[in-house]
């Protein structure tokens, strides 16, 4: 192996996460990040509902202004919001930029989940509901998103999966997460003369596999139960429109987006 | 505007740069996707085992630590000196190879079984089988899915610029420092990524409309 012949193997390089400045280093970095992430997914999610709400609209400005903002924002690169928020707004607050830019992509991706999950509600739903007397208000609150949002519950936890991923860009606005750390960590660390890249990378992936692992594994586990359960209505599918005969059963602890996306929303990308 | 007038060669050499590191990583992708989705419905366990552990690793590690890795890491076991384009489309071929597989998986489940059965029953060997009857007519119902993961490989080729690769997104970086506002650089930034994914969309809808496929 070359990475031994490199001296990687060494047990030196690996002692650097028996200190305790580097542990308490990277379990600062994984606060961070998780800080970071908690942020994100509470405003993406908000910003998804609202969104979601506004492109159902039935005022035509609300509901352009709606889809221009989810058009741009969703097929512009996140580095690229992100760093735009950062330079153009917060540049004191590295985190809360991290978290708007990260809620305003991942909004855009939750609306239209979101708006899949409301249009595969059967249209009957509404159409007793109104007859009910209820409001519109009334409908898209009580009826018509809580469907939308268990339909949509593994489609929604797949997508923050995709956030808590992306919440290593933060990297580029010198944000401390866990990913940045790591580079900190290997560039100011000589052992034996040798930065010790491959172990500090070595034990950030394990941490962020495991924590990617443990979020897909509950959607998994929720697109199971939900199966199970007997709620009479077909849970949605959210299959692009060629691929209805997609087996059921995806790959087990398949974490990112199933292929497709929602329908009629070409070019969403989970990635 | 005068950021785009005064910039224009930096701008240019930008989005030259985007569109050849989506290109090549999509070709490094696209391959890798396939032939790892053959692995994960071939007959034999270990290569299914190889397949399953290749995409649920690459999916699950944020597309930065696969930078990372290839920037710091495969340098020092593999070839020396490669150059930062090369590294960035590998790590990006990579990570999107996984996605792609996935999608091909679930365009082969589309394929009715009778129709393997029946390559089989005629002698045909496995690879024979997916080659000649099952990929040829996965490939319509994969073509949306893939569309969309082209444009999402086109977004994450922002990071490479953050990795030293000649981008966008190192356009943006180099003309923030020089002091323009942020608001025009991103105008054009976001325009130029509006060309790029709408092309691959409009490639994915001709081929799509090329390629059907009776069923």
């Amino acid at each position: 192996m070359r990475l031994s012949a490199k001296g990687h193997l060494a047990p030196e390089m690996w002692d650097i996460f028996n200190y305790s400045g580097i542990r308490q280093n990277i379990a600062d970095a994984l606060v961070a990040t998780l800080k970071a992430f908690g942020l994100a997914a509470i405003g993406s999610l908000v910003l998804g509902v609202l969104l979601a709400v506004a492109r159902l609209s039935d005022h035509k400005p609300v509901r352009w202004a709606a889809t221009a903002f989810v058009e741009v924002f969703r097929s512009l690169p996140l580095l690229i919001t992100i760093y735009a928020v950062w330079v153009g707004f917060l540049a004191d607050y590295s985190m809360w930029a991290l978290a708007i830019g990260l809620s305003i992509y991942n909004g855009c991706v939750q609306a239209e989940v979101l708006r899949a999950g409301v249009n595969a509600v059967p249209r009957g739903q509404r159409e007793a509901a109104y007859a009910l007397g209820m409001s519109k208000t009334q409908v898209m609150t009580t009826v018509l998103l809580p469907q939308a949002v268990r339909a949509m519950l593994p489609t929604i936890i797949s997508q923050l999966v995709v956030t808590l991923k992306d919440t290593s860009l933060g990297f580029v606005i010198l944000y401390p997460e866990l990913l940045q750390t790591a580079r900190l960590i290997a560039s100011n660390t000589l052992v034996n003369g040798q930065y010790p890249y491959v172990s500090t990378i070595v034990v950030t992936g394990t941490i962020y596999i495991a924590l990617c692992l443990a979020l897909s594994g509950l959607a998994t586990w929720i697109e199971k139960r939900g199966r199970r359960a007997k709620t009479g209505i077909a849970v949605a599918h959210a299959g692009a429109p060629g691929t209805e005969a997609e087996p059921a059963v995806d790959a087990p602890g398949a974490g990112g987006a199933p292929a497709g996306g929602p329908s009629d929303s070409g070019g969403i990308a989970k990635i | 505007m005068n950021v785009l007038l005064d910039h224009f060669p930096e701008f240019r050499d930008g989005f030259i740069g985007t569109v050849e590191i989506t290109a090549i990583s999509s070709v490094i992708a696209l391959v890798l996707g396939i032939v790892v989705a053959g692995f994960r419905v071939s007959p034999v366990p270990p290569l299914r085992f190889f397949g399953t552990a290749w995409v649920t690793l690459l999916r699950n590690t944020p597309l930065t630590l696969l930078f990372l890795i290839f920037f710091f890491v495969v340098p020092e076991i593999l070839f020396p000196g490669m150059s930062p384009f090369l590294l960035g489309s590998l790590a990006l071929g990579f990570y999107t190879s996984s996605f792609v597989c996935e999608a091909v998986r679930s365009g082969i489940g589309t394929v009715p079984l009778g129709q393997a059965e029946a390559a089989r029953s005629l002698g045909l060997t496995f690879s024979q089988t997916l080659r000649l009857i099952v990929l040829p007519q996965a490939t319509r119902t994969v073509l949306p899915p893939l569309s969309s993961i082209f444009i999402a490989l086109t977004k994450n080729s922002a990071i490479a610029g953050a990795f030293s690769v000649t981008e966008l997104f190192g356009w943006q970086t180099l003309m923030s420092e020089q002091g323009y506002a942020i608001a025009p650089i991103f105008l054009w930034v976001a325009v130029a990524y509006l060309v790029v994914t709408f092309a691959i969309s409009g490639l994915f809808r001709v081929l799509e409309r090329n390629m059907e496929v009776a069923r």
